[in-house]
C-alpha cells in the first residue's frame, strides 16, 4: 500500500477504499435502504435476471441511491420473468414482472425516486420472501 | 477490481476459531471457488462478533443474515442455498427463545437489540488484516484531523469534555490523565497500552485487539500527539497469540502506510508502537506493576505518588490507558464531545463492553450504554439465566469485584453505582449465579484467584487473602464457627485498608458483598452446617427415607467404602462418618429411598 | 527549600517538601512502627517498598490508610497515626505476618534482636486466628560457609534485597516467587553457595528477623577450649573492639580492647593475639608490592596499576566473580586473618613448640566472609587450615554472656606478645581508608626515606562511598581511590577496565563504612549514625598509640629478621601471599 502523505491524501483514499466496506455498511442498515431483491430461479436467469441483478447494482451506485441488491430464490412467477421486489423503507414490498433494462431504468427513476408507481406491479398473491 | 455483490462475514475471534471458525473460512472459499463466485463473493474472516453462545456465526451481507452455530459442513448448503438460489438457510437461523421464531437480522434478536457497539464498532465487521478496511471506515480520520487540524491542547480538551473514563476499572477520567502526563516535560514521553487483561472470564480488550486492532494503534498514537509522546507500547500477555498477530500485522501495515513512524501525514510528528509481551500475572494489570514488568523487573506495584504519568516506563511520563479506553478516543474525536456525552450517564458517559458468563442463556461480548440495567443485561440482552432456574447474582468487575443481588437488579450500571452497591466496573466481567451457586463457595472460588495472583509484596494481600481464603475453605466444610465469620469481616476490611494497590485493596470484595447479602447462607453453614445449593460436600447427607426403601441391597453393594448396611428387605442405613459423598448409591437406588440431605 | 505544614495526631509540624510522613512524625518525637522500612541516612541507603504496611496512619481525605515511610507530607495534610481503625489495621497486619511466622523464638539466632519479636511485644499479639488451619510458606533452610538462610522467616522486608542489589550490586538475592510464597533467595532459589554471594553479610545485617543469620561457630570453639591437649590462640580483627561494647550496654563509639582481652583470656584462650599485628605485617608486603609496581611505573615500564588492596575477603569474592578479567590487578597479599594464620600455624607453632595440628587458631572477626575465607583451600596445609574457626563481634557477645561474664566488669589488659604488638597504623584497618592511609605511611617513608611527620591523612578519612586524594610523596603525586560498598567498588573496577581509571592504589572494603559496618558486628537496626562512632573509637585508639607506623612495629621488625627475611621474600611470598581463582567460569561450571 502507497505511503499515506496528508489528511487529504488520506481521505481521497478512504473515499476509494470505502466500496470495500459499503456493500457491510449498507447492509447493517438495510431497512432504511431500497431494497430490491432480483428472482434468480433457473427460469428468471435463462430470461436475463443475472443481467438485471447487475443493473440495479451499478445503477442504484451511479444514480446515488443508497440501496441494497440481493438476489433471492425463484419467485413463482413463471409467466412474468425475471421478477423484481422492490422495498422503500416504511412502504409495502412492491413485486414488478417482466423486467428488462428499460423497466429497471423506469422503476428506479419514477418509483424508487420519486415513489411513483409504474406498469407491471404483480398482485400481492405471494408470501413476502422472508416468510417463507 | 472484483465487484463484489455479497460479503460473507465469518467470525475469527479466539472462540469461534477454536470452534472450527478457521474450517469454515477455508471451506467456504472452496465452494465459491467450484461454483466460480470469486469475483461476485469475497469471504472476510472479521473479529469477533459477541455472540459467542453461539458460535461460530458467519453474517451474510448485504441481506444482513446471520448465521449461528455454523458448522464447516454446512458451507456447502449456504453457498447452494443462500448465495446461489438466494433461500436463507432456515435451519441455521437464530431463534427467538421466547417467540420461538426464526430471527436472521441480529438487530432484532434480544442480545443485540439493546447493545450500541462503540468500542466495538468494527469488530465482526472489518478484516482486522486489512488497513484498507479501517481506512474506509474513516480510519485514521480522527488521527489525520488531530495532526492537521488540531493542536495538542485541543485534543485533550474534546477528551476532557466527552468525560470518557478508563475502562480498565478504576474509571479515572482519561482526559486529565492525558493533561497530566502532558505538563509533565521530559526528553522522552511514553504511550502505553495496557492489554494485560487477567478477570477470569473477560475477554473484551483481546476482542478488541483481534477485531480492530487499528484502532488502538490510531488512539495510541493521537494520545501520543496530545501528550508529546513518541513512542507508544503494548503491554499484552503471551496467551493472547491472534490478538498479538493481528497487532503485528496492523504495525507492519500502518508503517508502510506511513501512519506510523516518522513525520505522520506530513505534520512533522513522529510516533511508533512497539509490543511487550506479559506473561499473564492478573497484578500487572496494575499500571506500576505493568511498567516494572515492561522494564524487566519483578511485576510488583509500587506506591503511587508518583504516578506514571509523572515518573512512569524508565522514569519518564507515561500514560497508561486500557485498550477499551483507546478504542473510544477516535470515534469521540470525530463525532465529538457532545455526541459522546449523549450516550451514557452523566457520570459516566459512553459504553461499556461487558463479558457476559456463567448461569445465563446467551454467554459472550455485549456493549451497552452506561446508565442500562443489570435486569436488561441479564434478562434481555443475557436471555436470561440457563434451564429456567432462579436467579441468584452476578458478580461484576471480576475478582475483584462484588456480587449483586435481585435487589440491585435496577440499579443503572455506572462506575460509581456499582462501587455504592459494594461493587466496581473493573474492566468488566459479568458472571451469573444462580440458585445452585453456593455463595460461600463464589466468594472461596474469587479469593483461589485472588491468593494465586497476589505478587506477594504487601504482607495483607501476600497473606491476608491466603487466611481469608483457608477461613472460607474452613466454612464450606463444615467447621466455620460466628466467631470465623467476624473474623473474615474484620481480615477483608483491613486488607482493604492497608493493602498497596488496587488488587489487594479490592480482592476481599467477593466476601464482603457476600457476607452483606448473603449472611443467611453463611450462617446456614455455620449454625445448621449446611449448603442450601448443595454445593459444599462436606455438607451433604447422603440418607436412606426408610419409607422407601425396600432392602433390595442395591446401594450396599455398589457402595465403594462400605458405609451402607441393612438386612435383605430390612431398611438400609447409611453410616455418615464413613461416606464419601461419591453418589453412587442414588444413582443406583431404583425406588428414589436415598435422597440429599 | 520549599516547607510544607501539616497536622500529626493535632500537632502541627512544618518540614521541608519531599518529607516523608514517617520523616515528620520524627520530627515531632511521634515515633511510628515500621518493619519493612530502613533509613541508613549516613550511608545513603533507603528501603522503602512499603510492604510490610506496619507503618500506616489515617489520613484526612483519603480513603484507605497511608504507608507513612513513603507518602510525602502534602501541604495541610491532616494525619493521624493512633486512632483506633490504624492499631486495628497494625495489630491485624501484624497478625497476619506472625500468622507465616515460625513460633520457634526460644531457639532462634535473633531471639531478643529481633524486630519482628518487638513488635509483637509492642502490639501485644496473644493469639493467632485459626492457627491449625493456617498454612506456612515453607521452604528448606540453606547453608553456606558463612550465612544460613531460614526463608520461613522471611517477611519480604526486602531490606537484603536492597542491600544486595542496590548497594552492593552483588544481585545474589531477589523476590523470588508469587504470592503467599514470595520470599527472597536466589534466582531459581539456588542455594547461596552457587550463587554470586560474595558473604559480605550485609544482608544479614539488616535482616529483621531470623531469615538470616551468621553461621554459629561457637560450639566448634567451645569443643576446642575444653580440649586440654590443644593450644588455642585468638586474634582479634581491629573493628571488633570498636563495637563489642555495644552489646554490653557502652554507647557506640567505645573502644573497649582490654576488657576485651580480658574476656578471651578468661575464656581459656591460651594466648590472645591481635589481628592489628597481621595488619602491619600486610602493610609491609603489600605497600612493597605497591612501590614495587610504581618503580617499575616510574621507569616507565608496563606494570599493572592501580594496585588493588586485597584484605577484604567479600571484595575478593566481588572481583573473582564479577570482574575474573582483571586478577592481576589487586595486590596478592592475603588479608590479615590470613597472615596472621599462616604465621602464627609456622613461626609462632615453631616458637612454642606446638605441632600444627594440635595449634587451634581462632579469629574475632567484624565479618561473615572470613568464615569463608578461612575455609579456602589456598589457606590450608595438608588440609589443616591457618584459622580454624572464625567468629563474629556477635557470637564473641554471645558466648561472654554465656560464660556469666559482663564486660564492663573486666580489667583492661593487654594483648600476649609476640603476635599481639601492633600499631595505629594496623588498628585503622577496621574502618574505610584506614589499609590506604596506613600504607600511605609507610609508602612514604621507605619511599622517600625522610621521616614523615605528620601521619594523619584527613582527606582519606569520612564516610563517602567514593573517595579520591591525592598525597605527595617528595614530588611524586600518589592518586588513592578508596571505595566501600561493592556498588562503590563497581564504580571504580568499570573505569580501570574501560582505561579510565587515573589512580596509582585504590582502597576497597566491601561493607558500607568498611570493617565497622561488617556483616558480623552488632546489629545497628538502622541507626547509621553508630559505624561513624566506631570509625572514630578507631581513629581515636590510633592516635593514641605509641607507635603509629606499621615498619616501625618492633616484632615485626623481628619476624623478618628472624624468619621471613624481607617483604616479598621466597617465604613471605608462600606464607603472605596468594592467587585468585575466576569464580564466574567456576560457576557456570556447576550449573
Amino acid at each position: 500500500m502507497a505511503k499515506v502523505k496528508s489528511l487529504a491524501d488520506l481521505r481521497k483514499m478512504k473515499e476509494d477504499l470505502q466500496s470495500k466496506v459499503h456493500l457491510r455498511e449498507k447492509g447493517d442498515n438495510y431497512e432504511n435502504l431500497v431494497q430490491v431483491k432480483v428472482g434468480m430461479g433457473t427460469s428468471g436467469i435463462a430470461s436475463g435476471a443475472k443481467e438485471v441483478f447487475n443493473f440495479f447494482v451499478d445503477e442504484l451506485e451511479k444514480r446515488s441511491i443508497e440501496g441494497v441488491v440481493t438476489q433471492t430464490g425463484d419467485m413463482g412467477y413463471n409467466f412474468a420473468e425475471p421478477t423484481i421486489e422492490v422495498t422503500i423503507p416504511g412502504k409495502e414490498p412492491i413485486v414488478f414482472g417482466n423486467v428488462d433494462m428499460k423497466k429497471a431504468d423506469q422503476i428506479i427513476e419514477s418509483y424508487i425516486k420519486n415513489g411513483e408507481l409504474v406498469e407491471g406491479i404483480l398482485p400481492e398473491n405471494y408470501d413476502k420472501i422472508d416468510n417463507k | 477490481m472484483a465487484k463484489y455483490s455479497m460479503h460473507i462475514l465469518v467470525c475469527g475471534g479466539t472462540g469461534c476459531r477454536a470452534a472450527q471458525g478457521l474450517a469454515i473460512t477455508e471451506s467456504l472459499k472452496k465452494e465459491i471457488d467450484e461454483n466460480n463466485l470469486n469475483d461476485t463473493v469475497q469471504v472476510i474472516e472479521t473479529g469477533c462478533f459477541g455472540f459467542c453462545e453461539k458460535g461460530p456465526i458467519v453474517k451474510i451481507m448485504p441481506d444482513n443474515t446471520f448465521y449461528v452455530q455454523v458448522k464447516p459442513e454446512d458451507t456447502k448448503e449456504i453457498i447452494a442455498e443462500h448465495v446461489i438460489k438466494g433461500r436463507k438457510v432456515e435451519r441455521l437461523l437464530f431463534v427467538d427463545p421466547d417467540k420461538k421464531e426464526k430471527v436472521s437480522d441480529s438487530k432484532h434478536m434480544g442480545f443485540y437489540r439493546k447493545q450500541l457497539r462503540i468500542a466495538l464498532r468494527n469488530c465482526g465487521f472489518i478484516d482486522p488484516e486489512n488497513i484498507e478496511e479501517y481506512i474506509g471506515r474513516e480510519g485514521y480520520e480522527a488521527l489525520g484531523r488531530c495532526l492537521t487540524e488540531m493542536k495538542p491542547q485541543d485534543v485533550i480538551k474534546i477528551i476532557k469534555d466527552s468525560g470518557l473514563r478508563g475502562r480498565g476499572g478504576g474509571g479515572f477520567p482519561t482526559g486529565l490523565k492525558w493533561e497530566i502526563a502532558s505538563k509533565n516535560h521530559a526528553d522522552q514521553k511514553y504511550v502505553v497500552c495496557n492489554a494485560d487483561e487477567g478477570d477470569p472470564g473477560a475477554f473484551m480488550d483481546r476482542s478488541i485487539l483481534e477485531g480492530d486492532p487499528h484502532s488502538i494503534l490510531e488512539a495510541m498514537t493521537i494520545c501520543g500527539y496530545a501528550t508529546a509522546a513518541t513512542k507508544g507500547l503494548v503491554y499484552i500477555r503471551a496467551e493472547y497469540p491472534l490478538a498479538i498477530k493481528r497487532l503485528q500485522v496492523a504495525i507492519k501495515q500502518a508503517r508502510e502506510s506511513g501512519l506510523l513512524g516518522k513525520d505522520i501525514l506530513g505534520s512533522g510528528f513522529d510516533f511508533d508502537v512497539e509490543l511487550r509481551f506479559g506473561a499473564g500475572a492478573f497484578v500487572c494489570g496494575e499500571e506500576t506493576a505493568l511498567i516494572h514488568s515492561m522494564e524487566g523487573e519483578r511485576g510488583e506495584p509500587t506506591v503511587k505518588p508518583p504516578f506514571p504519568a509523572e515518573s512512569g516506563y524508565w522514569g519518564k511520563p507515561t500514560n497508561v490507558n486500557n485498550v477499551e479506553t483507546f478504542a473510544n478516543i477516535p470515534v469521540i474525536l470525530i463525532k465529538g464531545a457532545t455526541w459522546f456525552r449523549s450516550i451514557g450517564t452523566e457520570k459516566s458517559p459512553g459504553t461499556k463492553v461487558f463479558a457476559l458468563a456463567g448461569k445465563i442463556n446467551n454467554v459472550g461480548l455485549i456493549e451497552v450504554p452506561m446508565g442500562i440495567t443489570l435486569r436488561e443485561v441479564i434478562f434481555e440482552i443475557g436471555g436470561g439465566i440457563k434451564d429456567g432456574k432462579k436467579f441468584k447474582a452476578v458478580q461484576t468487575g471480576g475478582p475483584s469485584g462484588g456480587c449483586l443481588t435481585t435487589k440491585h437488579l435496577d440499579t443503572p450500571i455506572e462506575f460509581d453505582t456499582l462501587i455504592a452497591a459494594g461493587s466496581m466496573m473493573g474492566s468488566g466481567g459479568m458472571i451469573v449465579v444462580d440458585e445452585d451457586d453456593c455463595m460461600v463457595s463464589v466468594a472461596k472460588f474469587y479469593l483461589e484467584f485472588t491468593v494465586e495472583e497476589s505478587c506477594g509484596k504487601c504482607a495483607p494481600c501476600r497473606i491476608g487473602n491466603k487466611r481469608l481464603h483457608e477461613v472460607l475453605t474452613k466454612i464450606c466444610n463444615g467447621n466455620g464457627t460466628r466467631e470465623d465469620l467476624e473474623l473474615l469481616d474484620n481480615m477483608s476490611r483491613v486488607i482493604k485498608d492497608t493493602a498497596l494497590c488496587g488488587l489487594g485493596q479490592t480482592s476481599p470484595n467477593p466476601v464482603l458483598s457476600t457476607l452483606d447479602n448473603f449472611y443467611d447462607e453463611y450462617l446456614e453453614h455455620v449454625d445448621d452446617k449446611k449448603c442450601r445449593a448443595g454445593v459444599c460436600k462436606s455438607l451433604m447427607q447422603y440418607v436412606i427415607q426408610p419409607d422407601n426403601c425396600v432392602g433390595c441391597t442395591a446401594c450396599a453393594r455398589v457402595c465403594p467404602v462400605g458405609a451402607i448396611t441393612g438386612e435383605r428387605k430390612g431398611i438400609h442405613f447409611i453410616d455418615q462418618s464413613l461416606c464419601i459423598k461419591c453418589g453412587a448409591c442414588i444413582e443406583k437406588c431404583k425406588f428414589n429411598a436415598i435422597f440429599i440431605q | 527549600m520549599d516547607f510544607v505544614k501539616l497536622i500529626i495526631d493535632n500537632k502541627q509540624v512544618e518540614v521541608p517538601a519531599g518529607t516523608t510522613i514517617y520523616k515528620a512524625a520524627h520530627q515531632l518525637g511521634i515515633e511510628i512502627p515500621v518493619l519493612c522500612y530502613m533509613n541508613l541516612e549516613h550511608m545513603n541507603i533507603e528501603n522503602k517498598p512499603a510492604g510490610c504496611r506496619i507503618c500506616v496512619v489515617e489520613v484526612e481525605g483519603r480513603r484507605n490508610l497511608a504507608p507513612s515511610c513513603s507518602t510525602d507530607v502534602v501541604e495541610g495534610m491532616v494525619v493521624r497515626t493512633n486512632t483506633m481503625r490504624v492499631l486495628n489495621a497494625r495489630r491485624t497486619v501484624l497478625e497476619f505476618i506472625l500468622s507465616d511466622h515460625p513460633k520457634d523464638c526460644l531457639v532462634c539466632p535473633k531471639s531478643g534482636n529481633c524486630e519482628l519479636q518487638d513488635l509483637a511485644v509492642k502490639m501485644g499479639v496473644r493469639k493467632i486466628h485459626n492457627e491449625e488451619i493456617s498454612q506456612m510458606s515453607s521452604y528448606r533452610v540453606d547453608y553456606s560457609p558463612s550465612i544460613i538462610r531460614d526463608l520461613d522467616k522471611c517477611v519480604m522486608c526486602r531490606r537484603c534485597e536492597t542491600m544486595c542489589n542496590d548497594v552492593q550490586t552483588v544481585g545474589a538475592l531477589h523476590a523470588v516467587n508469587r504470592g503467599f510464597m514470595s520470599v527472597v533467595a536466589p534466582a531459581f532459589e539456588m542455594d547461596l553457595v552457587k550463587s554470586t554471594c560474595t558473604y559480605c553479610g550485609q544482608c544479614v545485617a539488616v535482616c529483621p528477623t531470623g531469615a538470616l543469620a551468621e553461621v554459629d561457630n561457637t560450639p566448634q570453639l567451645i569443643r576446642a577450649l575444653s580440649d586440654t591437649k590443644k593450644t588455642v590462640i585468638v586474634q582479634t580483627a581491629p573493628a571488633v573492639r570498636a563495637a563489642l561494647g555495644e552489646e554490653f550496654g557502652y554507647p557506640a563509639g567505645t573502644s573497649v580492647t582490654g576488657k576485651m582481652v580480658a574476656a578471651l583470656r578468661r575464656l581459656g584462650f591460651d594466648y590472645v593475639f591481635d589481628t592489628d599485628f597481621a595488619a602491619d605485617l600486610t602493610i609491609m608486603e603489600e605497600g612493597t608490592e605497591l612501590l614495587g609496581r610504581l618503580e617499575k611505573h616510574l621507569k616507565g615500564e608496563p606494570v599493572k596499576l592501580p594496585i588493588l588492596t586485597s584484605c577484604c575477603p567479600s571484595w575478593v569474592n566481588f572481583f573473582e566473580q564479577q570482574y575474573p578479567d582483571m586478577l592481576d590487578i589487586p595486590s596478592t597479599a592475603r588479608s590479615p586473618q590470613q597472615m596472621f594464620g599462616a604465621i602464627a600455624k609456622t613461626y609462632f607453632a615453631d616458637k612454642i613448640n606446638v605441632k600444627r595440628e594440635d595449634l587451634i587458631v581462632v579469629s574475632i572477626m567484624p565479618c561473615l566472609a572470613k568464615k569463608y575465607e578461612c575455609q579456602r583451600e589456598e589457606f590450608k596445609t595438608d588440609g589443616n587450615p591457618d584459622v580454624d574457626y572464625s567468629i563474629s563481634t556477635r557470637e564473641l557477645a554471645h558466648l561472654i554472656k554465656e560464660a556469666n561474664m559482663d564486660l564492663r566488669n573486666m580489667p583492661d589488659e593487654d594483648f600476649d606478645n609476640p603476635l599481639g604488638e601492633s600499631t595505629g597504623a594496623g588498628v585503622i584497618f577496621g574502618t574505610t581508608g584506614g589499609v590506604i592511609e596506613a600504607a600511605v605511611r609507610t609508602a612514604y617513608e621507605v619511599f622517600t626515606k625522610k621521616k614523615l611527620e605528620k601521619v594523619d591523612f584527613q582527606q582519606l578519612r569520612g564516610m563517602e562511598g567514593i573517595r579520591s586524594a591525592s598525597v605527595d610523596i617528595d614530588g611524586f603525586e600518589l592518586k588513592i581511590g578508596i571505595a566501600h560498598g561493592l556498588g562503590n567498588a563497581r564504580k571504580l573496577l568499570e573505569d580501570i577496565r574501560a582505561g579510565k581509571s587515573e589512580y596509582h592504589a585504590i582502597e576497597i572494603m566491601a561493607c558500607p563504612g568498611g570493617c565497622v559496618g561488617g556483616g558480623g558486628q552488632p546489629l545497628h537496626h538502622g541507626h547509621s549514625e553508630i559505624l561513624q562512632k566506631r570509625a572514630a573509637a578507631l581513629y581515636r585508639e590510633d592516635a593514641e598509640k605509641p607507635i603509629r607506623k606499621s615498619h616501625d612495629n618492633p616484632m615485626i621488625i623481628e619476624l623478618y629478621e628472624k624468619f621471613l627475611g624481607h617483604p616479598m621474600s621466597e617465604k613471605a611470598h608462600h606464607l603472605l601471599h596468594t592467587h585468585y581463582v575466576d569464580k564466574a567460569t567456576v560457576i557456570k561450571t556447576i550449573e
